[in-house]
């Protein structure tokens, strides 16, 4: 079957089973490597891409499912080669150590970042509750979403 | 982070403790990589940061088929025949066995008892071990085809248990004073048994390795990995290949943390078996549940602990006894064994020690590499005994530890004498000041003292001091003689070459750094050259918080030698006239840091050049209707010498906390006949946000004179010291002690109550027999054991 939906920004046409996974149908079809793979299962969000703003494991879900859709990956961040303002916060703060959660854990925080909540540690950190890293001890992450939250308030 | 400046020490009466003054420097004082007013961000970030960075998964070679494993599904057995079911047509893949391995069939690493494959014939020792290897073009037909094997065996009986088990990789024992005699003498002595399970790394990327053949016959492999030379040493002797032919590229690494130290040697050479039969690139790409399956664990182990104090107050006698389960085959484990024995005392002066170790074989996957590397085993029962020693003497343990700890002079039982950049003292009086110890320790008392039975949960708060020994054990170093090398290329470019991985720790930031300001010229200017065994030469593998203090410290005597030749040469500042200065290369070597040299046949000598230290404080809650504990503080000051850069060394703080505090709460493998049963992210489970609490890092710095820039690592210091300051902290909070790591729920509960104490960590069930209860209701394990007194030692090896 053929699929259309928006990847970051650009229409795109997918000819798949509908029951591929979005994850493989971004990574393999449309090589947008950033996404990442962590478990397959849904546990460890390193696969979190946007759909239609809602923070989803890519995983989980199958390309039928993204028809229509707007979907938003890692890729979609930086703006004309300039980090964002939430991955310049990563970077100054330590939030990314190995990497491979890190467009996960930038994608869930974009998604508390567009809803405007307060934030604050406890907010931040059910936000980010669905992404699993082994490195950081999330203490710098939630350090770089609370500094992004700022100067995207002071901006 | 500020570190308080002045210290208060309460001293209860009739005990008193020797003053020193170790070398502490201020933070802001100035040291290599820290010349200039910002700090350098992380090399390799923007390309994380966007997705640009190439893990190995990302890595697309045209025309690349899909590798498996197929894997044993007994603990011990014979292999009798690999089995390819004629209903499947098999030229449609390729399929490997014992066979068709060029060289020999070992995974070289320290023994040669680890095959790459199991030949037919041969004895299969633990669940989901190698016997076979399949390639296909697409994942349907490996799929399919992997449906077409089967393993044709002859049941063996297995062993569990390592206190069962009857053979051994290594044995050490380290001795001082008379421990027996001293034992006899004291006015109270304190045993305990304690047992830890295996930990599971959980590296986010899990294990991956793409092997591309090519035209001159020799391989190139791709992949997840720490240590690009063991790699290299593993190819050269399985596939019968010269240093030229073998060559092996890191790819972006999503984490290691000891998981990538020796498992990629074993991919490795699957997919290069695999990819020399098909004349093709093959992807071997782990999913979640083959990795847990199959992959190395922390060791579990049993230490038997005995601890007399004199009527003085004096710390006399330690005599203890580690066991620890090696899992199958033998591969780091005599190492593992050894750090896990040099550590066991914990950071207390003792006149008289002695200190057994054994590491048996069971027939579960091999056990191998994990950030503290065996002392976080041991240096859990050692915290065990302290804090349970202060509660009998009725004494703080804050206070306790300010008397016993190392000062500067003292000897410990391998006779090293501690000369300098020891810094027990100033770590625990950082963390007992941000954590207001003494005050919240009394808080807690008060709390338990009045809580009422309808009580729903419990505060505690609790303290651990650990050291950790800075580089490889005894004369590992000098055994490796590493080398690191720095270029200036004939178009003026600075290039590092070392096999130095970066894994998330920050290597690709802090080498630049250290070298830039060594030669006086900005960061950027620095490259870095890729992890890539044709390139780079062999710096030792990333592992044992080496890489800052050992290779960071060639890379500085390396730079200065190149800024000295460059400018005795021209006669004007190497920044001024490098550009034109090359080519040059300059390779340095490794030199034994002074002091006593480790003799690894007595083990007596300075076991490492020198030692990190750290303290933590942790405060929790208990449930105490689920027996649940919530960590809601966390203070880690750590000391690991010079601190080249403060942000990423805070990040391994806080990362080594959390990592603890999960093995302390609720990390825990489970086992039925020498299998994983928890083997998904769904059921081993690891600390999310909402379970991770604020940690607090404290660096502290006492510089080692024996490294140019005084680092000496911080890698592994912080997993040591969280575990045993969670228990302390549920004692703390219900009064009782849990000898077993993780402290689960259960074995919370089961303390309070006096129920049934679930089975010890670490030791697989056996199977079930037909028509039996299902596993959660089979009668719980031993609890406590009888303390042995340590064995014949025998010759240490």
């Amino acid at each position: 079957m053929t699929f259309r939906f928006t990847v970051n920004g650009e229409p795109v046409e997918v000819k798949a089973n509908g029951s591929r996974r979005l994850l493989d149908v971004l990574r393999e079809d449309l090589a947008l490597t950033g996404t990442k793979e962590g478990c397959g299962e849904g546990e460890c969000g390193a696969c979190s891409v946007l759909i239609d703003g809602d923070v989803v494991d890519a995983c989980l879900v199958p390309v039928s499912q993204a028809q229509g859709t707007t979907v938003r990956t890692v890729e979609a961040l930086a703006i004309d080669g300039r980090l964002n303002e939430l991955q310049q916060a990563f970077l100054e703060t330590g939030g990314a150590q190995c990497g491979i959660c890190t467009p996960g854990m930038l994608m869930a925080g974009e998604a508390f970042l567009a809803g405007g909540a307060e934030p604050t540690d406890e907010n931040i950190r059910e936000a980010i509750a669905g992404n699993l890293c082994r490195c950081t001890g999330y203490t710098k992450i939630i350090e770089a979403i609370a500094l992004a939250a700022q100067r995207r308030t002071d901006a | 982070m500020d570190r308080p400046s002045s210290t208060t020490r309460t001293v209860p009466p009739g005990l008193t403790f020797p003053e020193t003054t170790p070398l502490v420097v201020p933070t802001d004082a100035p040291a290599p990589g820290r010349a200039r007013p910002a700090l350098p961000l992380r090399r390799e970030g923007p390309e994380k940061l966007t997705g640009e960075a190439k893990y190995a998964d990302d890595l697309v070679f045209p025309g690349a088929w899909f590798g498996a494993t197929i894997r044993s599904t007994e603990p011990r057995a014979r292999l009798l025949e690999i089995q390819l079911d004629d209903a499947f047509d098999w030229k449609r893949v390729v399929v490997v066995t014992a066979d068709d391995i060029p060289g020999d069939n070992i995974v070289s690493l320290i023994d040669t008892d680890q095959p790459v494959l199991v030949p037919v014939g041969g004895e299969i020792r633990h669940q989901a071990e190698p016997c076979a290897l399949i390639a296909a073009p697409d994942r349907a037909t490996l799929r399919e085809a992997k449906r077409h094997v089967k393993l044709r065996t002859e049941r063996l009986p297995a062993v569990f248990d390592p206190i069962e088990a009857d053979r051994e990789f290594a044995h050490y024992t380290v001795e001082s004073g008379d421990a027996a005699a001293a034992m006899k003498e004291a006015a109270l002595v304190i045993e305990g048994t304690y047992r830890v399970g295996h930990q599971e790394q959980l590296y986010i990327e899990n294990q991956a390795m793409i092997a591309v053949p090519r035209d001159d016959g020799g391989v190139t492999v791709h992949g997840s990995l720490q240590c690009p030379y063991y790699v290299h040493k593993a190819m050269k002797r399985a596939l019968n290949m010269g240093d030229e032919l073998a060559v092996v590229v890191q790819a972006e690494t999503g984490g290691g943390f000891g998981g990538k130290e020796e498992y990629p040697s074993v991919i490795a050479l699957h997919a290069s078996l695999l990819a020399m039969t098909c004349r093709r690139p093959v992807r071997m790409i782990y999913d979640r549940h083959e990795d847990i399956s199959a992959t190395t664990k922390r060791h579990p182990a049993v230490v038997r602990y005995r601890s007399g104090v004199s009527d003085t107050g004096e710390l006399i006698a330690q005599e203890i006894e580690v066991i620890m389960d090696g899992g199958a085959y033998c591969t780091l484990t005599p190492v593992v064994l050894s750090r896990g024995v040099l550590h066991a005392g914990g950071p207390y002066r003792c006149p008289n020690v002695r200190i057994t170790g054994r590491a048996m074989a069971t027939n579960t996957p091999p056990n191998g590499a994990f950030r503290g590397f065996g002392a976080p085993q041991t240096e859990f029962a050692a915290e065990m005994q302290i804090n349970r020693l202060a509660e009998a003497l009725d004494a703080s343990p804050l206070d306790l530890r300010r008397r016993w700890v190392y000062r500067q002079g003292d000897t410990t039982p391998t006779g090293q004498v501690l000369r300098e950049s020891v810094a027990g003292i100033e770590v625990l009086e950082a963390a007992a000041e941000a954590s207001a110890f003494d005050r919240a320790h009394a808080q807690t008392h008060s709390m338990r003292e009045g809580r009422t039975d309808g009580a729903r949960t419990a505060t505690g708060i609790g303290l651990a001091l650990a050291w950790h020994g800075a580089g490889f054990t005894g004369s590992g170093e000098v055994k490796l003689a590493s080398v690191a090398s720095l270029e200036l290329t004939e178009d003026g470019r600075i290039r590092i070459l070392t096999a130095s991985t970066e894994m998330g720790q920050g290597t690709k930031t802090i080498f630049p750094q250290l070298v830039a300001d060594t030669l006086g010229v900005e960061y950027d200017e620095v490259e870095i050259a890729p992890q890539d065994t044709s390139i780079v030469p062999d710096s030792g593998p990333t592992v044992a918080s080496r890489t800052a203090m050992v290779v960071g410290g060639l890379l500085i005597r390396a730079a200065e030698r190149m800024r000295a030749r460059v400018e005795e040469a021209t006669g004007r500042s190497f920044a001024d006239a490098y550009r034109g200065a090359g080519p040059m290369r300059i390779d340095e070597q490794f030199v034994p840091y002074p002091g006593e040299p480790f003799d690894d046949k007595t083990y007596r000598g300075d076991a490492y050049p020198a030692f990190g230290w750290a303290a933590c404080v942790v405060k929790l809650d208990v449930d105490l209707d689920t027996g649940e504990v919530a960590v809601r503080d966390c203070v880690a000051a750590d000391d690991m010498g010079r601190v080249i850069h403060p942000v990423l060394a805070e990040g391994q703080i806080e990362g080594g906390t959390l990592q603890a505090i999960g093995y302390a709460t609720i990390e825990e493998m489970k086992l039925v006949d020498g299998r994983y049963l928890n083997d998904r992210m769904a059921t081993y489970l690891i600390p999310t946000s909402l379970d991770a609490p604020r940690i607090r890092s404290i660096i502290v710095e006492a510089p080692f004179s024996g490294a140019p820039h005084g680092a000496k690592g911080i890698g592994e210091l912080p997993m040591d010291v969280g575990a045993p300051a969670v228990v302390a902290a549920i004692h703390d909070a219900t009064g009782t002690w849990i000898h077993y790591l993780p402290a689960t729920p259960e074995r919370i509960l089961a303390a309070l109550t006096g129920g049934p104490m679930p089975p010890p960590p670490g030791i697989s069930l056996e199977a079930p027999e037909p028509n039996s209860p299902p596993i959660e209701d089979l009668p719980p394990g031993g609890d406590e054991m009888p303390f042995r007194a340590p064995t014949d030692p025998g010759e240490p090896r």
